[in-house]
């Protein structure tokens, strides 16, 4: 994750409490959202940022998990989101963002 | 009015193996926060020679040795794998290596600001003597200096580096003690993007038959900035390499918009030449040395060579419509505005759809998307996936949701409506433009008849603004008929219609 965000992430956190932060991610990959997630989660795993080693285990969804999406209005969740979950392969993102939540999440 | 057309290209690209090291970021950085790391040590061994570069498939399709079409043949990886019959020349323009580019850089430096040492000067004087294009330059080089000399201003000067097979072998001064745009790095950058434009700009005139002397305005369209301490982006790179091109009678401009600016710039273009404010501008664009090696850590991880070992730089001449190349379809243009939003669909939307609506067109009436065309053989061992087959599964997606293609459709959409990605990850240098020479000719002796070229910019890298950028316009194969500015209504019928406003105008006169 963007080391930039990860400080952004960890300031927030810090300001409002961590049981009341939900991160959400748009990531295109499968891999690319895992590493997101366990960074906000578990830490950075590449050790190149503020939250190397600092485990918030903060909520965290993708865009296309079904969590988010039961939470949103579905006209608006098919006019931003209906046709990137056409070119996604949401199944393994759901897969591993399902195992990190599962592994780190505090909440 | 009528269309502007495309009507010649010119694509290089530049073999830079010591520039990775001395000048990419990723490189740079990395010997910055961490001089010993494993990966600087292993560095070298994945440096690919020259020849591998030229013999590399997409690279001859980026010059025009090999069709996009024809480069779907070549399983991938295609690193490993070298083109038969591969050219360092093709018809759209070269594959120079190292040496000569930096002679191209003292030829394009008009301050003296590059100094080259004497024997280096004399081994690449009669390679430049040699050069089709740059024979007359080579007096340019002048005799060079003495390396004591120039590796006294490396030390203590601040002047930047140039090497060649490992060795120092000249440097780029800087200009100014304290400016710190004026500083001998980013003088590099920008003699980088001024030679490679000029190189691109010199194919363009080569290959195309034009009389240099007929250009009367160049837009430059790369990501550096040239000025001093009071003006940073003060420009003018066009007009430095129109002057370095022998284009006497054009002035020009700069324009930027990250990797979106070329396909600003043809807007642009074609516009200004549909006015008839010019006939005949070329968008120009060099190439960004600190992007060489930019994925280089996941490539030298995945015991891969360096694939990002080249600057890109083209040029594009539009003119005024000959009734044979194909249109610039100025009233089909796509933009991302400030209420855009930045969801992928609202960007596709606005950008593909946006101007399709505008014609009546649906999503498979374009025959060729030239989306941003990075080469999958770079950005997938990165892990950043296949950015033109991203690209058409989206388009193809909205197509779905349109009712304009089956759900079936979708995975065969990017086969047929697109293009595998063959270019350098520049920045600008893939973006929509890198198919322009072949939309010419596709679009006059080949079979396709509507293209649309889409460029994309993350502007938010700047941190001006949270917002992305992007904009597209539609090319069409000419119809033949040109109309002349101002023809589609007489001097009469405009006589007629006053004289019809006047008397109506009386008439209500008269009933009050």
């Amino acid at each position: 994750m963007d080391l930039e965000n990860q400080n952004r992430v960890k300031t927030m956190t810090e300001k409002y409490g961590a049981e009341n932060i939900i991160v959400l991610l748009g990531a295109a990959e499968a891999e690319a959202a895992g590493l997101a997630a366990e960074t906000v989660t578990n830490g950075d795993p590449t050790y190149a940022g503020s939250l190397a080693g600092v485990q918030l285990g903060l909520r965290v969804y993708h865009a296309v998990d079904q969590e988010f999406k039961e939470a949103v209005d579905p006209a608006v969740y098919d006019e931003q989101i209906g046709m990137m979950e056409m070119v996604l392969d949401v199944d393994s993102i759901i897969a591993e963002m399902t195992s990190i939540r599962e592994q780190f999440c505090k909440f | 009015m009528s269309y502007a057309v495309v009507k010649g290209t010119g694509y290089v690209l530049v073999h830079t193996p010591d520039m990775i090291y001395h000048n990419g970021t990723t490189q740079t950085t990395e010997k910055l926060t961490n001089p010993d790391s494993e990966y600087l040590k292993k560095l070298p061994e994945h440096i690919r020679p020259y020849e591998k570069t030229v013999n590399y498939a997409p690279n001859q399709v980026y010059i025009g040795n090999i069709t996009p079409e024809n480069l779907r043949q070549y399983e991938m990886p295609w690193y490993d794998k070298d083109v038969a019959e591969a050219n360092r020349f093709g018809k759209y323009g070269e594959i120079m290596p190292q040496d000569e580019f930096i002679a191209l850089l003292k030829i394009s430096d008009a301050f003296d600001l590059v100094k080259l040492d004497k024997n280096f000067t004399a081994s690449v004087k009669s390679k430049i003597s040699n050069h089709p294009l740059f024979k007359e330059d080579a007096a340019k080089l002048k005799e060079g200096e003495e390396l004591e000399e120039i590796e006294k201003y490396v030390k203590e000067q601040h002047a930047e580096g140039l090497y060649q097979d490992g060795k120092l072998i000249g440097c780029v001064k800087r200009a100014h003690d304290i400016d710190p745009n004026l500083n001998a790095h980013v003088l590099f950058e920008n003699l980088v993007v001024k030679a490679s434009g000029l190189l691109a700009f010199k194919h363009l005139v080569d290959k195309n038959n034009i009389d240099v002397a007929a250009i009367d305005y160049v837009i430059e369209c790369s990501e550096e900035a040239c000025g001093d301490m009071n003006q940073r982006g003060g420009g003018n790179f066009a007009k430095a390499i129109a002057e370095a091109a022998g284009a006497v009678n054009a002035t020009g401009s700069d324009t930027r918009g990250f990797c979106a600016a070329p396909t600003h710039a043809l807007i642009q273009a074609a516009s200004l030449v549909q006015a008839g404010t010019y006939e005949n501008v070329v968008v120009v664009a060099g190439g960004a040395t600190a992007k060489l090696g930019m994925n280089g850590k996941d490539h030298v991880k995945k015991g891969m060579p360096i694939l990002e070992d080249v600057l890109g730089g083209f040029a594009v001449l539009v003119s005024k419509n000959d009734g044979i190349n194909p249109i610039l379809r100025t009233d089909l243009v796509g933009r991302h505005t400030v209420g855009t939003g930045s969801s992928p669909q609202a960007v596709i939307t606005s950008l593909v759809t946006m101007p399709l609506d505008k014609g009546g067109l649906k999503i498979t009436d374009i025959d060729k998307y030239s989306v941003e065309m990075q080469n999958p053989d770079i950005t997938k061992p990165a892990g950043a996936g296949d950015v033109p087959e991203a690209n058409y599964k989206m388009i193809a997606a909205l197509g779905v949701k349109r009712n304009e293609l089956e759900r079936s459709q979708l995975a065969e959409f990017g086969e047929k409506h697109g293009m595998p990605g063959w270019a350098p990850t520049q920045g600008h240098i893939p973006s929509g433009v890198p198919y322009l020479g072949f939309a010419k000719e596709d679009l006059t002796t080949g079979t396709i008849n509507r293209a649309m070229i889409v460029g994309k910019g993350s502007l938010f890298l700047g941190r001006m603004t949270n917002l992305f950028d992007g904009v597209s316009i539609v090319m069409e194969r000419n119809t033949g008929k040109t109309e002349t500015a101002g023809a589609g209504i007489s001097e009469e019928a405009v006589k007629n219609m006053i004289a019809e406003a006047m008397r109506d105008f009386a008439s209500h006169l008269l009933k009050a």
